[in-house]
């Protein structure tokens, strides 16, 4: 499995990088981040997970402030305008190991994000130190970029620092000033569609790690597209929604925990164990039963697909 | 079906005028809602109603009914009659949709409907009326679909059992069953009684005359077949804002003469604009409303902006004067939104007496709206065309009583 939080905190030490560790209940945005930490521990920073359209994928770190334009990052790469766009919670969490909230430059430590091209904000160099999370949503470490180069080439990664708001033309005599990172390698990522002109995937070069089994019953092409309010939204930060949790029964289990011990940290403070149950059920029961319902809608969904193009039984 | 509350009109008429395409205040003031009950007809839901519903449902009532949001109605009690002996009902609501962009006003209808089917355990039809729209706003046939299909996503994150929920489009259901229930509402409405209720003129298009039998026929189960068979009998409920009692009231006086039941109403009032009771909710002033697409800095921004503050200029004054919660929009918005009675209730007295601060109350409000803007945001990422289309589709609902 991938890495955990633990055992990339522990590499950072047996490294002697310099970081500082701040543990905070999960937060899902930078804005809820921003409220445990502050800016004058490191500047915070956007973590993007693109795929472009050959199934290459990319980390883009960046500072909250900088613009991240796709269109023009599209170009630089040498994909055209609209090459690239966000990748789907399938290739996150089977890729980068991570779940939606904590896309980090740390991601590319494990060995199935080998492939994944990893590109950082010029502007964290200026900084005394950026903010990441370290392949958890409860955790955020500060560090220096010196040390987090360390830690890249410690697993045979050069770091790769670019003016991401930079705009300079592409055509015949002007290459793409980016194409140089893109992944040598595609990776093929069962259970997802988001292709709907080609039916065949291009043949990996190298088959992705860690390919999981595609789940017993379910169409190939049912898709659960959490990219697409992403790039209709107008902020560039990734979205935060968890739609896995209304598919994916451990997801949803997940969930429902998260939100119950948070609940239950939150209001610790409470004289007796009744009063604090019963404040649990009072303010937990229609948001649960909320996700709930949109777990059960999924899910007649997918029969309803299923249903819809299932054959006729062979006589 | 338009359930927003607009004002086409500049009538600052010494009578006010609410009525499906109107809603306006007499000389620029507020709704009376009074006035308007007794001018309909309806009757005012009282506490006497509000307990029974809970011992019927054994769950607290929805947050809008204990703050009088949903405030008159129809033969509510019959239908709870009906209910307690076990004979069950069916809830008919719908929305126009004009746009794309909805905002919280748009959501209160179908987040009162959603309670009802939850605590009463019975099916909901929901119409889409992109033929009006297509007819009202000028809009191409083409576009009032896909809103259609818009609008219906945001709908059913609003949290709508699929088992139990059919939405459905004019454009797309119009037709049979339904269709033969629209022309036998249609024989019994004279041209002059549906220009006496609607206000049409001899210059309207006769699509506009012809629609209001679409907007009624939901309400008798036999237009939908696939879902009633055989049950004829089983009765109707209608929640909507207020400003929908005449096509109801015109349905109402119908369906005897065709035998079937009269539906019943249970009726709100109208959400307040950001800038106060008299401002104008419009779909081309952004800062009128808050809407679902809202960001939590776009929340928090036109809140502080814009909200309506019944607080005194000073801080002085206001601790001398309190706040006057008459006109205070965040603290009306806080009674629609606000589950917690105890906590509005602390915040009315200390604001209204003086010792709490409009800052605070803001402060909470945006809290609260970023939630819930925040909770429809995720649940509308996860409503794929095909739920859409799940939802939508023609199909049985075996389990729509359970």
């Amino acid at each position: 499995m991938g890495f955990s939080k633990d055992q990339l905190l522990n590499r950072l030490q047996e490294l002697e990088i310099d970081y500082t560790k701040y543990e905070h209940p999960p937060v899902l945005t930078v804005e809820a981040q921003a409220k445990y930490v502050s800016s004058s521990e490191g500047a915070l920073s956007k973590n993007l997970f693109f795929k472009d359209k050959k199934h290459r994928y990319y980390i883009v770190s960046a500072m909250v402030d900088t613009k991240v334009d796709m269109k023009v990052l599209s170009q630089r790469l040498g994909l055209g305008k609209g090459g690239i766009r966000m990748a789907p919670e399938e290739a996150l969490t089977q890729l980068l190991q991570v779940s939606l909230e904590c896309v980090t430059p740390f991601a590319v430590v494990n060995e199935s994000a080998r492939d994944v091209s990893l590109l950082l904000d010029q502007n964290f160099k200026n900084q005394k130190r950026c903010i990441f999370h370290p392949l958890s949503n409860e955790v955020s470490v500060s560090l220096n970029t010196s040390g987090l180069d360390k830690f890249l080439k410690s697993i045979e990664r050069d770091p790769v620092y670019v003016d991401l708001e930079a705009n300079p033309a592409v055509g015949k005599d002007q290459p793409p000033d980016l194409a140089v990172y893109v992944p040598s390698n595609s990776v093929v990522i069962p259970e997802i569609s988001n292709e709907t002109s080609t039916k065949q995937t291009p043949p990996p070069k190298s088959v992705s790690a860690e390919v999981k089994p595609v789940a017993s019953g379910m169409p190939s092409d049912v898709s659960a597209k959490p990219s697409k309010p992403a790039t209709k939204g107008k902020s560039v930060v990734v979205e935060k929604s968890t739609p896995l949790a209304f598919k994916n029964p451990e997801k949803f289990v997940e969930e429902i925990m998260d939100k119950t011990s948070a609940l239950l940290l939150s209001e610790a403070k409470v004289e007796n164990v009744e009063a604090l149950a019963e404040t649990l059920r009072k303010r937990l029961t229609s948001e649960l039963t909320h996700l709930a319902i949109m777990y059960k809608n999924t899910a007649y969904t997918e029969g309803f697909h299923a249903g819809k193009h299932s054959q006729p039984k062979r006589l | 079906m338009e359930v927003d509350k607009k004002d086409e009109n500049e009538s600052e008429s010494s009578e006010q005028v609410v009525n499906p395409w109107e809603v306006s205040a007499k000389d620029g003031g507020k709704i009376d809602y009074d006035k308007l009950i007794d001018k309909f007809g309806c009757q005012r839901l009282d506490e006497s109603l509000i307990d029974r519903v809970q011992r019927l449902t054994s769950r607290q009532p929805h947050v809008f009914l204990r703050r009088g949001v949903f405030f008159a109605h129809r033969d509510f009690n019959e239908i709870l009659d009906a209910y307690e002996k076990g004979d069950k009902f069916y809830l008919y609501t719908g929305r126009g949709p004009s746009s794309e962009a909805l905002h919280l006003g748009h959501l209160i209808p179908f987040m009162f409907t959603k309670y009802l089917q939850e605590a009463f355990k019975v099916p909901l039809v929901i119409q889409l009326t992109d033929d009006e729209k297509c007819m009202w706003k000028n809009l191409s046939v083409e576009e009032s679909q896909r809103l259609a299909r818009e609008n219906a996503k945001d709908i059913i994150a609003c949290g709508f059992d699929v088992t139990k929920t059919f939405i459905f489009s004019d454009f797309d259901y119009v037709g049979g069953a339904f269709y033969k229930n629209m022309v036998k509402v249609s024989k019994c409405v004279t041209l002059n009684k549906a220009m006496g209720i609607f206000g049409f003129s001899g210059e309207d298009h006769i699509g506009k005359l012809s629609f209001p039998p679409v907007q009624a026929v939901p309400s008798f189960p036999s237009s939908f077949p696939h879902l009633f068979p055989g049950k004829d009998n089983l009765r109707c409920l209608i929640p909507c804002a207020i400003d929908q009692d005449p096509y109801f009231r015109m349905t109402r006086d119908v369906a005897p003469r065709l035998g079937y039941s009269k539906p019943a109403l249970i009726e709100s009032s109208f959400f307040p604009a950001l800038q106060g009771e008299n401002g104008k909710m419009s779909a081309s002033d952004p800062n009128s409303a808050i809407y679902v697409t809202d960001t939590a800095k776009d929340i928090k921004n036109k809140i502080n902006k814009y909200a309506f503050s019944g607080g005194q200029d000073s801080v002085e004054k206001h601790r001398e004067l309190g706040a006057n919660l008459e006109v205070d929009i965040p603290v009306k918005y806080l009674s629609f939104f606000l589950e917690d009675d105890s906590e509005l209730e602390h915040i009315k007295k200390e604001y209204g007496e003086g010792r709490m601060l409009t800052g605070e109350v803001k402060k909470k409000l945006t809290e609260v709206l970023t939630e819930m803007v925040e909770r429809h945001r995720r649940s509308r990422a996860a409503v794929t065309d095909e739920m859409v289309d799940a939802f939508m589709a023609v199909r049985p609902l075996p389990s729509m009583f359970e």
